[in-house]
């Protein structure tokens, strides 16, 4: 399910004296089952963009199309885009609201007017899309959970409505490391087990650089970058002056590129470690 | 979806209606208000509106935030026009079916439809002039020789400040929530009375545990820097009656004067 953005452009409050222009002609495609990973400074329109992705902002100008239907019309209706795109926003945990897991997570599917049978198969899939176990946790109440818990308990909330193209806003924040590598690691396997298209929106360049085939990088309502993670972090000046910076080891490869070392451009530790030992074993043999 | 509140909407300015002592403000506000009642007679009407309308030509506020403000209040300012109009007894003009309307139902729903909407524009200056932080502390300030009698003056001002303070972080955090449950095909806008209530719910639990959570922490970010209510705090901007007052007060009692008498003319 191809996604596809023309010109698109977004002014808060026209006309009044609080105009503000948030997204500026913008425009790209996304292939089926891409993994991106859109990063900017904040401000820079990331969130303005991925409400337009589902319907809940409307274009000033410029068209969207999700696999060829333009959401921007009239007539599409929203329970369509709202279920083939899913969107977890930034600190998804506040959402929560009922009384028990199971019947948080199924709040999506009943609204999208299924059978209880249905809900039931739906609920089971999506708490174990994100690793949590159905039987244990179905019954207690949301807020007993700890924060990662709650964090995946919404995002399986977002899953049951069967999304095609899941969108996620910064789903790592304010986790500690494991929960945030867990949360990672089991968006990675939905897009890879699920064929899901992913776009990620986050604040850590190491994040985004282990796990996203394509960068979005944003600045100031405009695109900057649409390329692959390697091609986009060589622009380390570019991407300095517009407030990002790049993943820590791909500074240590360039420091040691500059002091003559052959070896090839890496953003992520995976692949320093390869290159540097390359490198070191090419030396002593 | 929540712009036409319109709770202190204060127009910053530099006018001499802007620079009065907020006590001094609140208390000739309420003088003028209530001298509102005392009107009788055609005169004493138009007396008051050209002492409105300089206030206002001299605040500088511009009239169509003032007619904006009465709009909330138009159905109350019609059904009393109405009320009066037909329900008074008097000499008939014309009848229809069981209605009559009469001459003094016309004029006294005219007086009374002004009499509102000049309470009304009267309390808008106020508001309109005055920061919400300056008020409260005005109301603090003038509640205080009533602390005698428990009643809590500071806590009292602390909570209007904290409320207000809140207000924009709340409709923000609604905007998020609703735009979070309609990610998951909640439907806010469609449906009766009963199904849009029940609509509601999803939005409200979140937002009440947030309002919650956010009270909590405040509570706790004040404590930590060891706030303790009122005695003893002293303040950033000190109240102080100037000249700029004295005259607004003489102004005012000469007004209060002028409508007094007007009653005899």
């Amino acid at each position: 399910m191809p996604i596809k953005v023309e010109k698109l452009s977004h002014i808060y409050m026209k006309g009044t004296a609080f105009q503000k222009v948030a997204l500026d002609d913008v425009g790209f495609e996304i292939n089926d089952g891409e993994l991106i990973g859109l990063i900017g400074h904040t401000g820079s329109g990331k969130s303005t963009l991925i409400q337009h992705l589902n319907g809940l902002l409307k274009p000033s100008e410029g068209k969207i199309y999700i696999d060829s239907i333009d959401i921007s019309s009239k007539e599409v209706p929203m329970r369509l885009i709202r279920q083939k795109v899913g969107l977890v926003f930034q600190y998804p945990e506040h959402q929560l609201f009922e009384e028990t897991v199971y019947k948080d997570v199924a709040f999506g599917p009943r609204n999208l007017g299924l059978d209880e049978e249905q809900i039931k198969v739906r609920v089971t899939q999506s708490l174990k899309m994100v690793g949590l176990n159905y039987n244990e946790i179905k019954d207690i109440s949301p807020f007993e959970l700890s924060g990662g818990q709650k964090r995946r308990v919404a995002i399986a909330g977002v899953l049951a409505m069967q999304p095609k193209i899941l969108i996620l806003d910064e789903p790592t924040a304010g986790l500690d490391p494991k929960g945030r590598d867990e949360i990672l690691g089991e968006i990675k396997r939905l897009h890879v087990e699920q064929g899901l298209t992913v776009i990620i929106v986050s604040h850590s360049m190491e994040d985004i650089a282990n796990i996203a085939e394509r960068l979005l990088v944003m600045s100031k309502g405009k695109i900057v970058f649409f390329d692959t993670p390697k091609s986009v972090f060589r622009e380390v000046d570019v991407l300095e002056k517009i407030g990002l910076g790049v993943p820590q080891v791909t500074y240590l490869i360039r420091k040691l590129q500059g002091l003559g070392f052959e070896i090839e451009d890496c953003v992520s530790i995976d692949e320093a470690k390869k290159e540097l030992l390359r490198v070191l074993r090419g030396r002593t043999s | 979806m929540m712009k036409n509140i319109t709770i202190g909407q204060y127009i910053p300015g530099d006018t001499s209606i802007h620079n009065m002592d907020p006590r001094i403000k609140i208390l000739l506000t309420l003088l003028i208000i209530t001298i509102l009642f005392f009107i009788t007679n055609f005169i004493g009407y138009v007396v008051f509106s050209i002492f409105l309308a300089l206030i206002v030509y001299i605040s500088k506020v511009p009239f169509k935030l003032l007619l904006r403000g009465l709009r909330p209040l138009l159905v109350i300012i019609i059904f009393t026009v109405v009320l009066n109009a037909f329900m008074t007894q008097g000499e008939v003009i014309f009848r229809f079916w069981a209605i009559k309307v009469t001459k003094e139902g016309l004029i006294l729903a005219g007086l009374m439809g002004l009499r509102l909407v000049f309470l009304i524009t009267g309390a808008s200056i106020l508001t309109l002039t005055t920061s919400p932080i300056a008020l409260t502390d005005g109301i603090e300030k003038l509640l205080n020789p009533f602390k005698k009698i428990g009643v809590p003056a500071h806590e009292l001002a602390m909570m209007m400040t904290i409320a207000l303070r809140f207000i924009p972080t709340l409709l923000e955090e609604t905007d998020k929530i609703m735009k979070a449950q309609m990610a998951r095909g909640a439907d806010f806008e469609t449906g009766n009375l009963i199904n849009r209530a029940k609509a509601m719910v999803p939005l409200l639990v979140p937002l009440f545990i947030s309002a919650f959570r956010r009270a909590e922490e405040l509570a706790l970010a004040m404590e930590a820097r060891c706030y303790r209510g009122g005695e003893n705090r002293t303040r950033m901007k000190q109240l102080k009656i100037t000249r700029l007052d004295y005259v607004g007060i003489a102004v005012a009692i000469a007004f209060c004067a002028a409508i007094v008498g007007s009653r005899y003319v």
